[in-house]
């Protein structure tokens, strides 16, 4: 008997917790990416290939499934570490052994040298880009991603990858890299 | 309850929380009025001197300019002109470094001065009232008035605001130590600040103005008070010192108890705050027309001979101030620009006075000491004590440490004022604000990332499909141009089914089920594009086909015993081959690889044996498989193409005994091997180059066939070699040896063949990878297997230079070659 | 010459962490002289070891750590742990015992949590906490004051019983301790408890030599002494007085509670406000910044809260004293208290 009520007692508890989890469950369920979004979402967007795939959301898929996490140069440790967390592994050096805060860059076409080809044009990932046969192209820079992928194609070599260039919005206070001059 | 309008009217002043009191140092520079100094040699003026965008330049190297002239003008949004400070000539216009901590250079005009001083015309204003509101705006907009106490927010917006403003604060506080320039300012001219007062009043039409004056300027207070006497909505209110209330917030809090909203603006809550500064520079701008072209700045510090408040033209190098003030720099000289709480230290003393300048401290080493090392917090919260916006700075410290940008925001890390008390309390000297700075300046750049990221994708993405969508296009054209020609092909498949008829009584009946089966296949593939539907497609057809194919047995076994007598006719055979060959190029241009291929090849390689006893006909057959070979490559796939260079081959087998014929097929191989090889994969590929051997076997005996062999070998291998990878590479690469041993007894011969293999090696070892460049370097270890010929082996040579060449240049390997 | 570059402020307090650490220091003084009046100058000894501990073991575990020694020893930090947990033990205790405790606080407690700002824990008292449990004997050997002593211990007989445990005068520690009427006495914190739980009342309890009206003789001036070191903290402001208030203020509350309830079995205000580490604790102890909560409400929870946990020990858990544990306890929820404390922004939670 005593079992019988013992039996009675838990089987009860257990159906209302049960309740309240499964309320719990369909109550807060949290809204998540698929979590190749979310790999997507941290990857720099630079659709330069550089990790072995064609653009982000393939390595993003390639992570998902399995794939190293540090393959991509232009988003450096920090990705790396981003990718870490929201993938639950360890963080590693990233593949090739990159310097660990990658430069950015931007194409410059020294365009009197640009004999108008289009290869570039097809080159660029992001349509960033613009001209026309026989025409100088120029690149929009606010729109490159400085990915490299229109420096090889180019016939005439007229393209150069250019460090961004610092502005006072983009400064981050480094005040030892200032120059001090003399007084004078 | 009062309701706060009283209690503001009755005088009550609220309290902020926190805030530091530093040793005040003003006495330094309060006692002596403001000063005027002479000319500067040069005057540097910044284009952009506020917060927005640059004016447009209106004047040119070498041009003349009157004082007051505006050197540019409004352009895009929250752009301010600049004016010229005094007469004299630009002499260049040239990015200088620029009044900001990171002294980056910022595109400015540099003006001598004639020393004339002489003005341009000014249009002062005398009947205020009957002004439009647009119109004082344009004056506000074109005097280049920005915000005179800090940040430099151009004055004619705020003046703009459609939020309906209750009170206008005017801020003369300057909490900061050692500045006294609005103390001065405010003693001197008192007056024209009120006029700036009523000007702003008549704009907003706020119901108060309150003016907030620190306790420790009691002779600006006074002043003030006397000046606004005449006016009952303007009231003076002397606050107690304590820094920082003269932040904008921390100062609407003490006069209206109200708290701007986080990321909002003071506008918000219906308050606006001037600085008594630019309410001078309004008054100036309306009553006496003049542009902002001069401000008051306060030089001060213990090296400083002469601290005092001078009247420095915009533009002013900091060298001239000090210098006419006086100036012993010590050992580790700091020049500040701005307050020893919030200024920033200059890298040089040639940069120019700014809108937003308000004191130069060059203070020496003991009255403002230098930083000590930073120790460990030990999270005694004196920081979280001072801090004016109730923050916890030490809790920011920890996640600005490590980088935990999440972190930093959650903790309101964009609340900061980046006042300095934290760092001025903090009992382990650790620079605060410089961690914040950084950070906030992190967190801005991972936002600007994450947006171009986002558009990034965005691009990518659009541009994907873009492509996806001409590739479409592309089809469609395609299909439409071929359904255009589908009639006519069934109608000449009609032709093709009687003709086969007759061919039929030849007793070979293969041929005819060929060129069936291909029309068929070809009409199925026609609508469906998609392999998966062509492949459907074709089983019906196939299906269908047997049918017919045994229906024609039948027939054709009727025909043969009637028609007999046609056997060798050669008129019919050559019809038949045209018929076939039209057939063959439309099914090319649209059949799928892998049916149309293995049929096509059947098919031309029947047709060859068929007709190779006639010359005429075997031209023809090899104009059809030319045709064809062409269309096919154009889009087959490996496997396709590998069965094609197949039926290419026996081809050559066949018509090996005839020059011509040779030459033919072997265009038409040399179609085949370039067309296949621009798109075919590695595998393909290393068939493809497989099959160029035996070529080269067969028609070793004849010259000109060896020639053109060679040709086509070499167009296979250059198209092959650009697209390879490194398997099919190495077996590209080991396939021209055995080539060149068959061929080695004829100098010529050899010549072509060093001339593929040269083109090839090259093209592989551009993109060979090292495995298959040390596979290729084994190769040509094999090469003295075949040394009677000196020639070739210098051939090899410069092969293997080539290759090296190349590889040397693409790859870092440790390759011995 | 060149200008020199430095980020804004440019200004300093002239606070920095040594003068704070010396001015904690400073303040402990009355506290020790008032103990050297009422047990001898056994805790000048305990003094001098444990300051001579700290500076060595602090030295030798920056050295390994591979840091530079100078800086970190001269922020004086080692020093105050050493002086609080010298004040807190018997004055007689051997040498041996203030000698492991220091190296547990300054090597184990702090420099292996990252050093200064990282401990989790307060060294001293978790140091305490060690040497309590390990040592119970000689860390409840409180000797009764001086005036109350048959034979009250020279300073060479107060030496030589720390160093050699035994004096000419004395056969040991215990003979040091046998009182005027031949009897050994506890500290007053322990005598009420173990009166209690003979069913004695606490009046009973205090009709003890030992004891004055209000608490006992000795130890009542001796917290008057650290209250007076703390208010001086107060002035400087060196501490903040949200911790302290909500620590006496808890402790005063329940006391008066239980005394009102049931005046036979809780001793009074006056008594738990003036008896043990009371005023060292609230003062001293739990105002230590990196193990306690930096937030302003935080601070009046986790005050509260050791008060609160004093009183229950004291008259609930099996230890007569309660500081160090109360401490220790509200270390470990001090990350939670500051998560949940954080003051409200300016122009946060107003109407836009």
């Amino acid at each position: 008997m005593t079992l019988f009520y013992a039996l009675i007692a838990l089987g009860s508890l257990a159906l209302v917790f049960g309740l309240i989890l499964g309320y719990a469950a369909v109550k807060y369920r949290v809204e998540s990416n698929p979590i190749v979004d979310q790999v997507d979402a941290i990857l720099p967007q630079t659709q330069c290939g550089q990790c072995g795939y064609p653009g982000c959301r393939p390595y993003a898929e390639a992570i998902a499934n399995g794939d190293e996490i540090n393959k991509c140069p232009p988003g450096g440790e920090a990705t790396v570490k981003k990718l870490a967390d929201l993938m639950g592994v360890e963080p590693k050096p990233l593949a090739g052994g990159e310097q660990a805060e990658p430069v950015k860059t931007v194409a410059y076409i020294r365009e009197d040298e640009c004999i108008g080809c289009t290869k570039c044009i097809q080159a660029c990932p992001v349509d960033a880009i613009v001209g026309a046969t026989r025409q100088m192209h120029t690149v929009i820079d606010d729109e490159c991603t400085g990915c490299d992928l229109c420096v090889e194609p180019c016939p005439v070599d007229c393209i150069d990858m250019l460090p961004v260039e610092q502005t006072k919005q983009t400064w981050k206070w480094q005040l030892d890299a200032i120059a001090v001059k003399q007084i004078d | 309850m009062d309701s706060l309008l009283e209690q503001i009217e009755r005088g009550t002043l609220w309290q902020f929380p926190g805030g530091v009191h530093p040793p005040q140092q003003k006495s330094l520079s309060n006692q002596q009025p403001i000063a005027r100094l002479p000319l500067p040699d040069k005057l540097v003026l910044p284009l952009k001197q506020h917060i927005g965008a640059n004016g447009q330049l209106l004047v040119d190297v070498g041009d003349k300019v009157q004082k007051g002239q505006a050197l540019t003008k409004p352009s895009a949004n929250w752009s301010l002109p600049v004016h010229a400070p005094t007469s004299g000539e630009i002499i260049d216009i040239k990015p200088m470094p620029s009044a900001h901590p990171s002294a980056l250079p910022e595109l400015s005009i540099v003006i001598a001065p004639d020393g004339n001083d002489t003005w341009c015309e000014l249009s002062p204003i005398s009947n205020l009232q009957e002004l439009s509101h647009k119109t004082l705006i344009d004056i506000l907009h074109n005097a280049g008035i920005a915000g005179m106490g800090g940040a430099g927010f151009p004055t004619y917006i705020k003046a703009d605001s459609h939020q309906p403003i209750e009170f206008l604060v005017v801020n003369g506080v300057e909490c900061e130590p050692y500045i006294t320039a609005d103390d001065l300012l405010m003693r001197e001219h008192a007056q024209e600040i009120v006029q700036g007062i009523e000007v702003m009043q008549q704009l907003l039409k706020p119901q108060r103005v309150l003016i907030g004056i620190e306790d420790n300027k009691p002779q600006a207070i006074a002043a003030m008070e006397q000046a606004c006497a005449h006016n009952s909505a303007i009231l003076v209110r002397s606050i107690p010192t304590k820094y920082p209330s003269g932040g904008e917030k921390q100062l609407i809090r003490v006069l209206t108890s109200k708290e701007v909203p986080s990321a909002g603006i003071p506008a918000d809550i219906g308050v606006l705050v001037q600085n008594v500064g630019t309410l001078f520079a309004i008054s100036e701008a309306v009553y006496k027309g003049k542009p902002l072209i001069e401000r008051v700045v306060t030089v001060t510090g213990n090296t400083i001979n002469k601290p005092q408040n001078v009247w420095a033209l915009i533009g002013t190098e900091i060298k001239h101030l000090l210098d006419c003030q006086g100036f012993t720099p010590v050992p580790e000289q700091r020049v500040v620009m701005g307050g020893p709480m919030m200024g920033f230290t200059l890298p040089t003393v040639r940069i120019p006075v700014v809108k937003t300048t308000n004191c130069i401290l060059a203070p020496d080493n003991q009255e403002l000491a230098e930083p000590g090392d930073e120790k460990a917090c030990i999270r005694c919260s004196a920081c979280a004590d001072a801090c004016p916006q109730t923050l916890l700075p030490q809790q920011l410290q920890w996640f600005a440490k490590s980088k935990d940008y999440d972190k930093l925001e959650a903790y309101n890390l964009f609340d900061c004022i980046e006042c300095g008390a934290c760092s001025y309390v903090c009992p382990s000297e650790i620079p605060l604000v410089q961690y914040y700075r950084v950070a906030k300046a992190e967190i801005r750049e991972q936002k600007l990332d994450q947006i171009k990221a986002e558009r990034a994708k965005e691009r990518f993405e659009a541009r994907k499909e873009r492509l996806e969508r001409e590739q479409q296009e592309r089809q469609n054209k395609h299909k439409r141009s071929t359904s255009r020609a589908a009639k006519p092909d069934a109608e000449k498949a009609k032709v093709a089914d009687a003709l086969a008829r007759v061919k039929q009584k030849q007793g070979d009946q293969s041929a005819v089920q060929a060129a069936i089966e291909r029309a068929k296949a070809k009409k199925a593939a026609d609508g469906s594009l998609e392999p998966d539907n062509s492949e459907v497609a074709l089983e019906r057809a196939r299906r269908k086909e047997q049918a017919r194919q045994y229906k024609e047995q039948k027939h054709s076994e009727d025909a043969a015993s009637s028609e007999s007598s046609n056997e060798t006719s050669s008129k019919k055979d050559a019809v038949a081959a045209a018929i076939a060959r039209a057939k063959a190029k439309k099914a090319a241009q649209q059949s799928e690889q892998q049916n149309e291929q293995p049929q096509q090849a059947q098919a031309s390689e029947s047709e060859t044996k068929k007709s190779d006893d006639e010359p005429r006909k075997a031209a023809v057959a090899a104009a059809i498989a030319r045709a064809k070979a062409k269309k096919a490559a154009q889009q087959a796939e490996q496997q396709g193409e590998t069965q094609a260079e197949q039926a290419a081959e026996s081809e050559t087998n066949k018509t090996d005994d005839d020059p011509r014929k040779a030459a033919v097929a072997a265009a038409i191989a040399r179609a085949k091997a370039k067309k296949a090889a621009q798109q075919a994969e590695q595998q393909g590929e290393t068939r493809a180059e497989q099959t160029a051997e035996p070529e080269t076997n067969k028609t070793d005996d004849d010259p000109r066939k060896a020639a053109v062999a060679a040709a086509i070998a070499r167009a296979k291998a250059k198209k092959a070699a650009q697209q390879a990878e490194q398997q099919g590479e190495t077996q590209a690469e080991q396939t021209a040896e055995p080539e060149t041993n068959k061929t080695d007894d004829d100098p010529r011969k050899a010549a072509v063949a060093a001339a593929i293999a040269r083109a090839k090696a090259k093209k592989a070892a551009q993109q060979a990878e090292q495995q298959s460049a040390s596979q290729g370097e084994h190769g040509s270890d094999a090469e003295p297997q075949t040394p009677e010929q000196k020639r070739q082996a210098a051939i090899k040579a410069a092969v293997a230079k080539a290759k090296a060449k190349k590889q040397a240049k693409e790859q870092e390997g440790n390759d011995p070659s | 010459m060149k200008l020199s570059m430095a980020s804004s402020p440019h200004n300093h307090s002239h606070k920095n962490l040594s003068r704070l650490m010396l001015t904690v220091i400073a303040a402990c003084i009355p506290g020790i002289i008032a103990q050297c009046y009422f047990f001898g100058f056994g805790v000048i000894v305990q003094l001098i070891l444990a300051l001579i501990t700290a500076s060595l073991s602090e030295a030798v575990m920056l050295r390994i750590r591979k840091r530079p020694v100078w800086p970190a020893l001269s922020d004086g930090s080692a020093w105050l742990t050493a002086v609080l947990l010298a004040i807190s033990i018997p004055p007689l205790a051997p040498w041996w015992v203030i000698v492991i405790g220091t190296v547990f606080a300054i090597a184990m407690v702090k420099q292996l949590y990252g050093g200064l700002g990282f401990n989790l824990f307060n060294p001293a008292m978790a140091a305490y906490v060690l040497l309590l449990i390990s040592f119970p004997v000689q860390m409840t050997s409180w000797t009764p004051v001086s005036s109350l002593l048959e034979l009250p211990p020279s300073l060479v007989d107060q030496i030589t019983l720390i160093f050699f445990e035994y004096s000419t005068h004395h056969k040991d520690l215990l003979g040091a301790m046998t009182s005027v009427d031949g009897t050994t006495m506890a500290t007053p914190l322990d005598a009420v408890k173990t009166a209690v739980s003979q069913n004695l009342t606490v009046t009973e309890a205090m009709m003890g030599k030992q004891f004055t009206t209000y608490a006992g003789i000795g130890w009542m001036w001796v917290n008057l002494a650290f209250l007076a070191g703390g208010l001086f903290l107060l002035k400087t402001k060196v501490i903040n007085w949200h911790i302290p208030v909500a620590l006496l203020g808890t402790l005063a509350l329940c006391s008066a509670i239980g005394f009102i309830l049931a005046p036979g079995n809780h001793a009074g205000t006056l008594f738990h406000l003036l008896s043990g580490a009371t005023m060292l604790g609230a003062f001293f102890i739990a105002t230590d910044p990196v193990s306690a909560s930096t937030t302003n409400r935080g601070r009046l929870i986790y005050g509260a809260c050791i008060g609160l946990l004093v009183y229950l020990i004291r008259n609930y858990g099996g230890y007569p004293d309660a500081v160090a544990f109360a401490v220790l306890i509200m270390n470990m929820a001090v990350p939670l208290i500051d998560h949940y404390t954080q003051p409200r922004t300016y122009g946060h939670g107003v109407a836009k």
